[in-house]
């Protein structure tokens, strides 16, 4: 692929596509490789967090620092391959897999008390208190049995979370 | 929603500095949910992600300030000798021709200005208008410098106290071909090189003011000055670009309010660009202007058009950035372009903690009334 060339040669793009397990087409691919060159200024072979926050709407997102903390620095297959689970052809557990890893911070398997907090936090800002999230985090975890000392495993999450309204697509724009 | 008051009410024992909800919603953009509150719901991050996810693909923002290329149409064995000759002919006929025609046109400018500039100091009056002329002279040149095919609708600017004429900006040859019509005055970024030059010293007889975007404080000091320009019965009429930035012709950017809180009469201006031979698209970023200049004088023509539209005043009721957005409206329809809801200055800064604001109260509502709902 090299860092400065802005073709992609068909190997390329096979060579991608295999490594998101053809979750994209190559018309998808092809388009993304001009986002991404759009967007990695210098040509660098990869986007600075400064780049990607230069898109006001990605800034604007609240969980944007988590996000950049995944996608900081990634090559153009790499990129690729975080975009697949958004793809619609992605399956329920890739797209749970990756909510999870939104909240595993720490890479460490499990989900806590705090890490929901914390992401709770980042949505809600200063228009809730700590203890007002608390207090809601708490009830509902109740309410699903378990307590605030548990901590949830990529299994807890798909079991909790895999419903057919779980809805996470974002369409790849093709000329 | 009774669940506002109740929310209200309990914020208001907890903490009384708290924002208030309300402000930040739209109307109506919460129905009201039904059943508890689950930890799927709270554990549901998607449409957050999907939001994020949809930015890093594409945005509306960083479209505003692509170039779009044309369609390449020389590809083929008859067209493109046809288009190699083109260009025998634009770089080696037409461009040293308009370098002499601009040439000339500055030598006439500058044997002019200059006496006129010196010797009637004392005849404030006279000289001014001189001057006014001589400036329109140049910008006819540059114009013909770039073989500008101009058609201008609607009735000619007048020179009337409180008004001031807002445009759509793609280039600063927007000016130029604006100013050969009518003397308008200017607000500008200061430029460095050549362009500052020409401000600091042939745009101030046409009255013009300076800003820095950098500068914060710079807002306050430019505020007033607008305010002394439009009071000025002999002023030259203002021409500001509310946009703030170039934007390539295809959208507009949120207009800034600073133009519309004047307490005068606002005159639209629609300027569209063909891309038939050039794009006319100064893409600060990707080239200096005056690679831009000599991008121009190497295609065969910039053909545009030019809509005077109707005066608009501030309606009652109507506070001023809707007036800036209902005019933002009528240049737009009437240029053909695309509205984007965002402010041109983030190309240059990132978006403020405030613009969260609103993402964090719609998240607030759900938790805390589907809470409360119980």
């Amino acid at each position: 692929m090299g860092n400065a060339s802005s073709t992609l040669t068909q190997y390329d793009i096979e060579e991608v596509q295999e490594h998101c397990n053809n979750l994209f087409s190559q018309q998808e691919i092809v388009s993304l490789y001009q986002r991404f060159c759009q967007l990695d200024r210098n040509a660098k072979g990869f986007i600075s967090a400064d780049e990607f926050l230069s898109v006001p709407e990605f800034a604007m997102n609240p969980l944007s620092q988590r996000l950049l903390k995944m996608v900081d620095g990634l090559n153009f297959k790499e990129f690729v391959a975080f975009l697949s689970a958004f793809s619609a052809k992605a399956s329920m557990p890739q797209k749970i897999e990756l909510i999870f890893k939104v909240y595993d911070t720490d890479r460490n398997g499990k989900v806590t008390f705090n890490d929901i907090l914390d992401v709770l936090r980042d949505l809600s800002g200063t228009f809730m208190s700590d203890k007002q999230r608390e207090e809601v985090l708490s009830q509902v975890l109740q309410e699903a049995g378990y307590t605030r000392e548990s901590s949830l495993l990529l299994d807890d999450f798909v079991k909790i979370l895999d419903k057919p309204g779980l809805k996470m697509e974002v369409e790849v724009p093709v000329d | 929603m009774s669940e506002i008051s109740k929310l209200n009410s309990s914020c208001s024992e907890l903490d009384l500095d708290r924002p208030n909800l309300e402000d930040y919603l739209p109307t109506g953009s919460i129905q009201q949910p039904h059943g508890k509150l689950r930890l799927r719901d709270l554990l549901d991050i998607s449409p957050t992600l999907t939001e994020a996810a949809g930015a890093i693909v594409d945005d509306s923002f960083t479209r505003c300030f692509k170039s779009i290329p044309p369609e390449p149409w020389n590809w083929n064995v008859y067209l493109f000798p046809l288009w190699c000759l083109g260009v025998v002919v634009r770089y080696g006929i037409l461009f040293p021709v308009r370098v002499l025609v601009l040439t000339i046109g500055w030598i006439i400018f500058l044997l002019c200005y200059i006496p006129v500039h010196l010797l009637l100091k004392g005849h404030d009056k006279l000289r001014k208008k001189l001057e006014r002329c001589l400036v329109e002279l140049i910008c006819c040149f540059f114009v013909a410098s770039w073989t500008g095919v101009v058609k201008y609708h609607g009735p000619r600017p007048s020179m009337r106290p409180k008004q001031v004429f807002v445009s759509n900006h793609t280039s600063m040859i927007d000016f130029i071909v604006l100013e050969q019509m009518t003397p308008f005055a200017v607000i500008m970024q200061k430029h460095p090189g050549w362009v500052g030059l020409l401000q600091s010293t042939i745009l101030e007889s046409v009255g013009c003011i300076w800003f820095n975007r950098s500068e914060a404080k710079d807002r306050e000091i430019v505020t007033r000055k607008l305010r002394e320009h439009v009071e000025g019965a002999d002023n030259n009429p203002l021409l500001i670009f509310p946009e703030g930035t170039c934007v390539n012709n295809h959208y507009t950017v949120m207009f800034k309010k600073g133009a519309f809180e004047l307490n005068c009469t606002v005159c639209p201006i629609a300027i569209k660009y063909n891309k038939i031979f050039v794009d006319a698209f100064w893409n600060s970023r990707k080239q200096s202007f005056t690679m831009h200049l000599l991008q121009l004088m190497t295609s065969w023509a910039v053909v545009c058009d030019v809509w005077y539209l109707e005066p608009q005043n501030l309606k009652p009721g109507e506070t001023p950035i809707e007036f800036a957005e209902r005019v933002r409206d009528i240049i737009s329809v009437r240029a053909g372009l695309k509205k984007v809801p965002w402010d041109g200055y983030l190309k240059y800064s990132r978006p403020s903690p405030k613009h969260r604001e609103q993402k964090y109260a719609k998240h607030c509502l759900i938790y805390l009334v589907l809470h409360l709902s119980w």
